[in-house]
């Protein structure tokens, strides 16, 4: 068996120490790693993983959940991404695959697939907007909301935890792109 | 930018779409009865609609889920967009179906 340590490299943690030292209002920093399963199924096996995982998913559209450091994110009508930070992918994964035993789902662990930046700071949804043609004011995009969405060239989970603080979850190859295009943003807004 | 509105999430600017062509188009039950020709017809061949034409759009970067769209090719504007397994409404199907 592999040791966790080379399973497991963030691909921002070069990037932390780069970028502009242009004085913003926007903080950029990179998320710590976490456990991620990709759960596909229908409300029932939607509910036995909500009570297994402790956050119960929702099921209205772009919307998460949270509890402590455990969250659900809805990505499709029959989709949600179980998010557990600093935990295990490997107990997390074995423990809500025993509780979906006999249930028609899809469970796939993701944790090694993406990379998460907080984006923090009163003109964060501006400097978002230098990339991502979505409406970000708090009527449209308000607190508690999440969804898939595209940044520049690339394509990412984008959710808002407070109001002036964004997540952003994207793809290992794509994350130093994402940063570096945040980071440019932000200098100039 | 123009704004698609996906039947799950809401209104959305179209760079989170890809389009799939056209909408509504029945895989035949019996495909080894089927000549060459009718074979090739359901493979390859599509309306070219000018004016109101269904089609079929995904929200790629957004929920992934295909839907169907009512858009008048000759404006742009789409008229209506609806779920999969659902059927044009009747006062909008002027393509054939």
């Amino acid at each position: 068996m592999l040791s966790p340590a080379i399973m497991r490299s963030n691909a921002l943690s070069p990037m932390q120490s780069s970028g502009t030292t242009a004085a913003s209002t926007t903080s950029l920093s990179v998320l710590p790693d976490a456990a991620k399963l990709v759960f596909r199924g229908k409300t029932e096996a939607i509910e036995a993983a909500g009570a297994h995982f402790g956050v119960k998913p929702s099921l209205e559209a772009c919307r998460f959940a949270a509890v402590g450091g455990r969250s659900v994110y809805w990505l499709g009508p029959d989709e949600w991404l179980f998010q557990a930070v600093n935990e295990n992918p490997i107990e997390v994964f074995g423990g809500m695959s025993a509780a979906l035993q006999g249930q028609a789902c899809s469970l796939v662990d993701v944790s090694h697939r993406s990379d998460g930046i907080a984006v923090a700071g009163p003109t964060a949804a501006l400097v978002l907007n230098h990339g991502c043609p979505l409406d970000l004011s708090l009527k449209a995009f308000p607190v508690g909301m999440c969804t898939r969405t595209v940044l520049g060239k690339a394509s990412l989970l984008l959710s808002r935890s407070e109001e002036h603080v964004f997540h952003v979850d994207v793809w290992r190859s794509f994350a130093p792109y994402v940063w570096q295009f945040l980071d440019e943003a932000r200098s100039l807004s | 930018m123009l704004l698609i509105n996906c039947p799950y999430c809401g209104p959305r600017p179209e760079a989170e779409f890809a389009n799939g062509g056209q909408a509504h188009i029945a895989r035949p039950a019996d495909p080894m009865s089927l000549t060459d020709d009718e074979w090739a017809a359901y493979l390859y061949m599509r309306d070219n609609t000018k004016g109101l034409h269904h089609e079929r759009w995904r929200h790629a970067n957004g929920c992934g889920r295909f839907f169907n769209a009512s858009r008048d090719t000759t404006t742009d504007v789409i008229k209506r967009t609806y779920r999969m397994g659902e059927r044009p409404e009747a006062e909008h199907q002027g393509a054939k179906p």
